[in-house]
């Protein structure tokens, strides 16, 4: 086998990475595909969290690169979804416990066994961004219609292509079409114009992602969440399927009916 | 009435503000010159036109501006007059 391996990145935190690795990864081991998720944010370790896998972990990435255990035995498996693993951070160690050779490594054993290798890339633009992008053949690149967002975003692209990663596609998350309508939010065409890259999805803010993290359940596991479609679509597009932009003002509308009629 | 509202609405909206906000800092980011660097660069074209005009300095305006694929670097150099 030879998987692919994406790194999920955004600069700026608190953007969603962890959340899209966690729902992206999950949707691409639904549709049939062996998905591994690296934590890739060492000292503040969190996509087990999302996950709902915090309890399972017994080695993490540092052991595996020190050799303080063998891969196998630092992969989780989920316990929901078939085919998806997770390689957790380590939480008391740092950035530089993991260098970009030994990453590159990593990434090159486990698209041996796995379809995609998805990681989850630390916030900032440092070693520990270093690192997660050293193995990867693709980027994804997450971020909110802010400008802070938008403006770290634009820098990572830069970055992103010193090092060889020259086509990183984007998802816009947290989109709000109310505040889009009344001239409060840069729309999507604004967003690509300004980034001037690949547009690989969108994905609407909603409720329910704080709820399916609360309950460190996936959202894409809920087939009647916004987000979760659009992660699913996102899935679809990773795996050059060419499925349409989910049409977010029908589904606002849909959503008020079911409302109205009691269906929600 | 409803129309020119929403038109002049359109112009202000935070949007708008947002998007012209974030080239503008974009340009800036990614010429990657610091703005004490760009401050030595006004300095540097100043000496340089002055050598052969009569340049007025407080006049002077330089930015950056976004072609369709590039960036360019606008200066305004008010002259004086011709030196002889």
């Amino acid at each position: 086998m030879n998987g692919k391996v994406i790194v999920i990145t955004s600069g700026k935190g608190g953007v969603g990475k962890t959340t899209a690795t966690a729902n992206i990864g999950t949707a691409l081991a639904m549709d049939g595909n062996k998905v591994v998720l690296i934590d890739a944010d060492i000292g503040l370790r969190n996509l087990d969290v999302v996950m709902g896998l915090e309890n399972r972990i017994v080695y993490d990435i540092v052991d595996v690169v020190e050799e303080a255990c063998r891969l196998e035995q630092a992969l989780i498996k989920d316990k929901r979804t078939k085919n998806l693993h997770l390689l957790p951070a380590a939480q008391t160690r740092d950035k530089n416990a993991v260098n970009p050779a030994q990453m590159r490594n990593l990434a090159n054993e486990l698209r041996k066994e796995f379809d995609y290798v998805l990681v989850d890339c630390p916030a900032g633009i440092e070693q520990g961004f270093k690192n997660a992008i050293a193995g990867a053949d693709d980027a994804v690149i997450i971020t909110t219609p802010e400008v802070s967002a938008v403006r770290d975003a634009d820098r990572i692209i830069g970055l992103l292509e010193v090092e060889g990663l020259k086509e990183p596609r984007v998802v816009v998350n947290r989109i709000r079409m109310e505040m889009v309508r009344r001239g409060d939010m840069m729309d999507l065409e604004d967003m690509i114009e300004i980034l001037a890259i690949g547009l690989l999805g969108v994905v609407p803010e909603d409720e329910d992602i704080v709820v399916s993290t609360n309950r460190g359940e996936p959202v894409v596991l809920d087939p009647e969440s916004r987000a979760g479609m659009a992660f699913h679509n996102i899935a679809q597009r990773i795996q050059g399927k060419d499925v349409p932009l989910l049409n977010l003002e029908k589904e606002k509308l849909m959503d008020r009916v079911k409302r109205i009629i009691g269906l929600s | 009435m409803n129309i020119i509202k929403k038109l002049s609405f359109k112009e202000n909206s935070s949007k708008n503000v947002a998007k012209e906000r974030l080239q503008f800092i974009l340009i800036h980011d990614r010429i990657k010159l610091s703005p004490r660097e760009l401050a030595e660069m006004k300095k540097d074209i100043i000496s340089v036109v002055s050598k052969y005009v009569d340049v007025d300095e407080n006049e002077l305006e330089m930015s950056l501006q976004r072609t369709e694929s590039n960036m360019a670097l606008q200066a305004n150099i008010p002259i004086r007059s011709r030196r002889n």
